[in-house]
């Protein structure tokens, strides 16, 4: 196919050589495909039905704007269902990324890693698992324990190392891959 | 035309009414410098077709002639045409001395196969046929190391850019088969499109004395030329299959040519090549394959007055990039970085899979000449071109198969070029250069676009004179005049746009506002003069000076404008600028060359001196923070720089079959702006050859190379510190992107046999490269911080002519 537009371009330019100046045409606008805008993570009580809300929004992608950033407060020893939603809000309409990850389940995983103080007040476990019975992390458990502040945070891997040591049980150290997210989210618990 | 024609019934029907014709002219074609004998040269009684050529002797002969005057016209591929009037009394003996040509504009060291020293004013080297065979499964990079001073810039271990006394990219302009090679040289992670194997000799120009190819060549420029076609009746051809253990693949290559004792000649080489995972000395380089085919097919017709030639080239690349090299942001690099051995190293696969580059590449030249009698050579060409680069990432929701990156790139091109030779002291080269570009970005990745759809157009034209002052006196001069322009169509991020101010000084190039997007028209116009001009002086039988003096400039290229975003393979954020402007260079070098009496010994130094005005370089400016987590970002800037170095180059022949090559290259950088070094110069490094050959045992060759590189001591700290969770808590941590890699010594055999009786016709090659497989990192190599380069390699190879 690429020949035969070379030889159709060769051939076109040779035939008009010269008067080939007119052809101003607009380039198409692209919106980018792949880019993750937006991830929220819903913390739902258990036998509640209100989430805490944690979002992060990126409107303009890699440029220069930073994201915006809501997050809510955790109560103290509770158990939370988690789910998260993956959109790439440049699109119109905003396209769901979270069904792509659900597609591909064996390219990827989400990690919910508890730090700065409230890696002892926070425990997550995995709720889903793909074909080969490893997590993915779309949707998870979230125990709290006593009152800390700390952030959490949550990172996508793509192309990962699913059966490296500790991955499986959300230690994200051998997991290798890159980063298609990466956000950490300010957390009280009280 | 009709006078040719003319002279030619005239000259047949004074043949035909003297019956006197019977009287000889012989004699030698000598080298005017040292009068060592000239073989090949082509004499010619001018407006006739009687032509006979010199044997490998120098002799030539004419018999059954005529008495009375003729001219003749003395032709030899190395050296400039010339004419001499002689009357014929008697048989009469000739001996014709011709000189080597002066370089000036074309900056062709035309070296002889006797390995001539021929230095003229502007510094030049080549590598010829015998040493691009020993890379024919590598690259035009690769090859070109052989010389001093000639470095490269790499990416992994497949990509290999030139680096020529320390500058890369759109500094360097690459010749192919005399057009300029048009392809997206911008991206340090794009390789030149030129098939080695398709190539007989590459010239290196260190600096920009090649004013008729463009004045821009702030860096150099590199000179690749096929064999001319063979102008006897015959049919040749050539075959080389190249195996090697490290790739685990091989390169086959093949031409065949048919001449014709007319002048006509045509000649088809095709060449492919396969490698799968490349291996260092404890792991595989996952994801390092490369397939490349490539074919040239062209023809042509070569008199003395005239001449024409059709060419066509194909080149498609496909080459797999380093698995352990792909990640995303800050947290990747720091585990990339802290790993010994990359992270999800595994078996050796012949799979090119994402990320991978395909880049395909046609050439098209036509080119005709005339030589008008008593005024000099005119020659004509257009060139057409067209690329098409495509890059390919892992990507989500079965995306793979989509490149991120897709350019097609096509241009055209025209010279004109007229050589005034007749005069016996003064040449003239004037002439002018049109081209004309159009770059498309495809819509279709669902990326945005990383180079933005533009045209460009330019026109340059060149005078040029080299001056023979006297026996050992040369002077040369050269000046050319640029003017170019670049329209842009490109989409800015709105946000991007106005924190970069740009709504307030290019606010009157945008087309559509589209939300979170601005549609643009940006439009510049470059002029740019460029200057050489030198003397070269021959100062005893041994010893030759030569000064040579550059001025280049050379306007931004489309990366350095408009790049916005991570390219494939980067660390960082790569930002252009649409305040870049032109960046200018003076370059002064000096060439000391002394070969004793018996050309056994011979020591050349070359010292230089290259200011940079304005030189355009990509500086770090500090991190961003994207919900893909952190980068670090780099802006190209214009800063003033300054490179001072020396390549030294020793050969030594002794005991008849030994021979001792040794060459050492040394560069600072300076940015003078910034009190720091310039970034990504080559280190100090010395090889040393010890070769061994025995024409009477089968033409039998061992060499023994070494080769050593120092550490770069002077790079410029480009660390910065980024948040890493490290034992739960966000920790600031020091990423050391900027210390360059130890010192770094390697040895590499090659050897060669005849296998027939007749020299050279089949030919059997073995190599070892880093025969003690030392583990290695590259200063230049874009993939240092995360594996070791190639291991211990294997080569087999056979050549056969017929």
């Amino acid at each position: 196919m690429k020949h035969f537009k070379f030889l159709l371009v060769f051939g076109l330019l040779v035939s008009i050589a010269s008067c080939s100046d007119d052809d101003d045409t607009t380039p198409e606008i692209v919106n980018e495909e792949e880019v993750i805008t937006t991830i929220t993570v819903s913390l739902t009580p258990v036998g509640d039905s209100t989430p805490i809300v944690f979002r992060s929004q990126d409107l303009d992608g890699d440029g220069p704007n930073d994201a915006m950033v809501t997050f809510g407060t955790l109560t103290a020893n509770t158990t939370y269902l988690g789910t998260v939603e993956l959109l790439n809000e440049l699109e119109d309409p905003a396209e769901d990324i979270t069904e792509e990850v659900a597609l591909e389940d064996d390219e990827h995983q989400m990690f919910y890693t508890p730090i700065n103080g409230a890696e002892s007040s926070i425990m997550v476990m995995y709720t889903d698992a793909d074909d080969d019975g490893n997590p993915i992390g779309l949707t998870f458990s979230l125990t709290t324990g006593d009152a800390a502040t700390g952030n959490l945070s949550v990172v996508l891997r793509h192309l990962l190392d699913k059966n490296a040591s500790g991955v499986a049980e959300g230690d994200i150290t051998n997991a290798g891959g890159d980063t298609d997210i990466e956000v950490s989210f300010p957390i009280t618990i009280q | 035309m009709r006078i040719v024609i003319l002279l030619l019934f005239s000259m047949v029907s004074f043949t035909q009414i003297h019956g006197q014709c019977r009287l000889n002219l012989k004699g030698k074609v000598l080298d005017y410098h040292n009068k060592t004998v000239l073989a090949g040269a082509s004499i010619t009684i001018y407006g006739t077709t009687i032509s006979v050529i010199s044997d490998s002797g120098g002799n030539y002969e004419f018999t059954a002639l005529c008495p009375g005057k003729i001219e003749l016209e003395i032709a030899h591929p190395e050296c400039n045409t010339t004419f001499l009037p002689i009357n014929i009394e008697g048989n009469t003996e000739l001996d014709i001395t011709l000189e080597h040509h002066l370089e000036l504009l074309e900056g062709v060291t035309l070296f002889g196969a006797d390995k001539e020293p021929h230095a003229t004013s502007v510094t030049s080297a080549s590598v010829d046929k015998v040493v691009l065979e020993k890379y024919a499964s590598g690259s035009l990079g690769d090859a070109l190391k052989e010389l001093s001073g000639v470095s490269s810039l790499t990416t992994g271990s497949t990509i290999v850019k030139p680096v020529i006394q320390g500058l890369n990219g759109s500094r360097i302009v690459l010749i192919t088969n005399e057009v300029r090679l048009q392809d997206q040289e911008w991206g340090s992670e794009h390789a030149p499109n030129v098939d080695l194997n398709a190539t007989d000799r590459i010239t290196v120009v260190k600096g920009s004395g090649a004013l008729k190819y463009g004045g821009d060549a702030i860096g150099g420029v590199v000179i690749a030329l096929p064999k001319p076609y063979k102008q006897k009746d015959t049919l040749t051809g050539s075959t080389l299959a190249s195996a090697s253990s490290n790739g685990r693949g091989g390169v086959l290559t093949t031409h065949l040519e048919k001449g014709f004792a007319n002048g006509l000649g045509i000649r088809a080489q095709a060449t492919y090549k396969r490698f799968g995972d490349f291996r260092a000395p404890d792991y595989f380089l996952n994801n390092t394959g490369t397939e490349q085919i490539g074919f040239t097919l062209g023809g042509g017709i070569n008199k003395f007055t005239y001449g024409g030639e059709l060419f066509y080239s194909f080149l498609k690349n496909e080459l797999g990039i380093l698995r352990a090299a792909d990640f995303g942001n800050v947290t990747d690099l720091v585990a990339a970085i802290d790993s010994p051995i990359p992270p999800l190293t595994g078996p050796f696969s012949y799979t090119i899979a994402a990320p991978r580059q395909q880049v395909t590449h046609h050439l098209v030249k036509a080119k005709g000449f005339y030589r008008f009698p008593g005024l000099g050579k005119l020659t004509a060409q257009y060139a057409f071109q067209f690329n098409d680069r495509q890059e390919f990432d892992n990507r989500r929701g079965g995306r793979n198969s989509i490149p991120v990156v897709d350019l097609e790139l096509t241009s055209h091109q025209l010279d004109l070029d007229l050589i005034i030779d007749t005069k016996e002291k003064i040449t003239w080269n004037i002439g002018i250069n049109g081209y004309a570009q159009e770059n498309f970005a495809s819509p279709d990745t669902g990326v945005r676009r990383i180079i933005p759809d533009y045209k460009r157009l330019g026109l340059g034209a060149y005078a040029g004179m080299e001056y023979a002052i006297s026996d050992d006196w040369n002077f040369d001069v050269g000046t050319r005049l640029d003017f170019s322009q670049i329209d842009a169509q490109k989409f800015y991020r709105t946000s991007f746009w106005e924190a970069r101010s740009y709504n307030l000084d290019f606010g009157n190039t945008v087309v559509e506002d589209f939300g979170t997007q601005l549609l643009t028209n940006p439009v510049f116009d470059f002029v740019n003069f460029s200057l050489v001009a030198g003397l070269q002086h021959q100062l005893s039988k041994t010893m030759e000076v030569s000064f040579n003096y550059g001025l280049a400039s050379r306007p931004p290229n489309p990366a350095e404008l408009f790049s916005e975003g991570l390219n494939q393979s980067s660390l960082a954020f790569e930002l252009g600028d649409l305040r870049i402007d032109s960046e200018n260079s003076n370059k002064f070098s000096l060439n000391i060359a002394y070969r004793s009496k018996d050309d056994k010994f011979g020591l050349s130094v070359l010292p230089y001196i290259n200011l940079v005005s304005d030189f355009i370089a990509l500086e770090p400016t500090g991190i961003t923070t994207t919900t893909r987590g952190s980068f670090q970002v780099f802006e190209y800037v214009q800063n003033d720089a300054q490179f001072f170095g020396v390549d030294v180059d020793l050969d030594y022949h002794f005991l008849n079959s030994w021979d001792y090559t040794s060459s050492f290259s040394y560069l600072r950088g300076t940015d003078v702006t910034r009190d720091e070094p310039v970034i990504n110069i080559p280190p100090p490094n010395w090889t040393n050859t010890l070769a061994y050959s025995n024409p009477t045992l089968r033409n039998l060759k061992l060499a023994l190379k070494s080769e050593l590189h120092l550490e770069q001591t002077r790079f410029p700290d480009n660390n910065f510190t980024a948040l890493i969770v490290e034992n739960n808590t966000q920790t600031s941590v020091l990423v050391d992107v900027s210390t360059p890699p130890p010192a770094y010594h390697l040895l590499h055999l090659t050897s060669s046999i005849d296998l027939s009786k007749t020299p050279g016709n089949i030919v059997l090659g073995f190599g070892v490269d880093n025969i003690l497989n030392t583990q290695y990192r590259q200063y230049l190599n874009r993939f240092r911080l995360f594996a070791d380069e190639l291991g211990r390699n294997f080569s087999l190879n056979l050549k056969i002519n017929y």
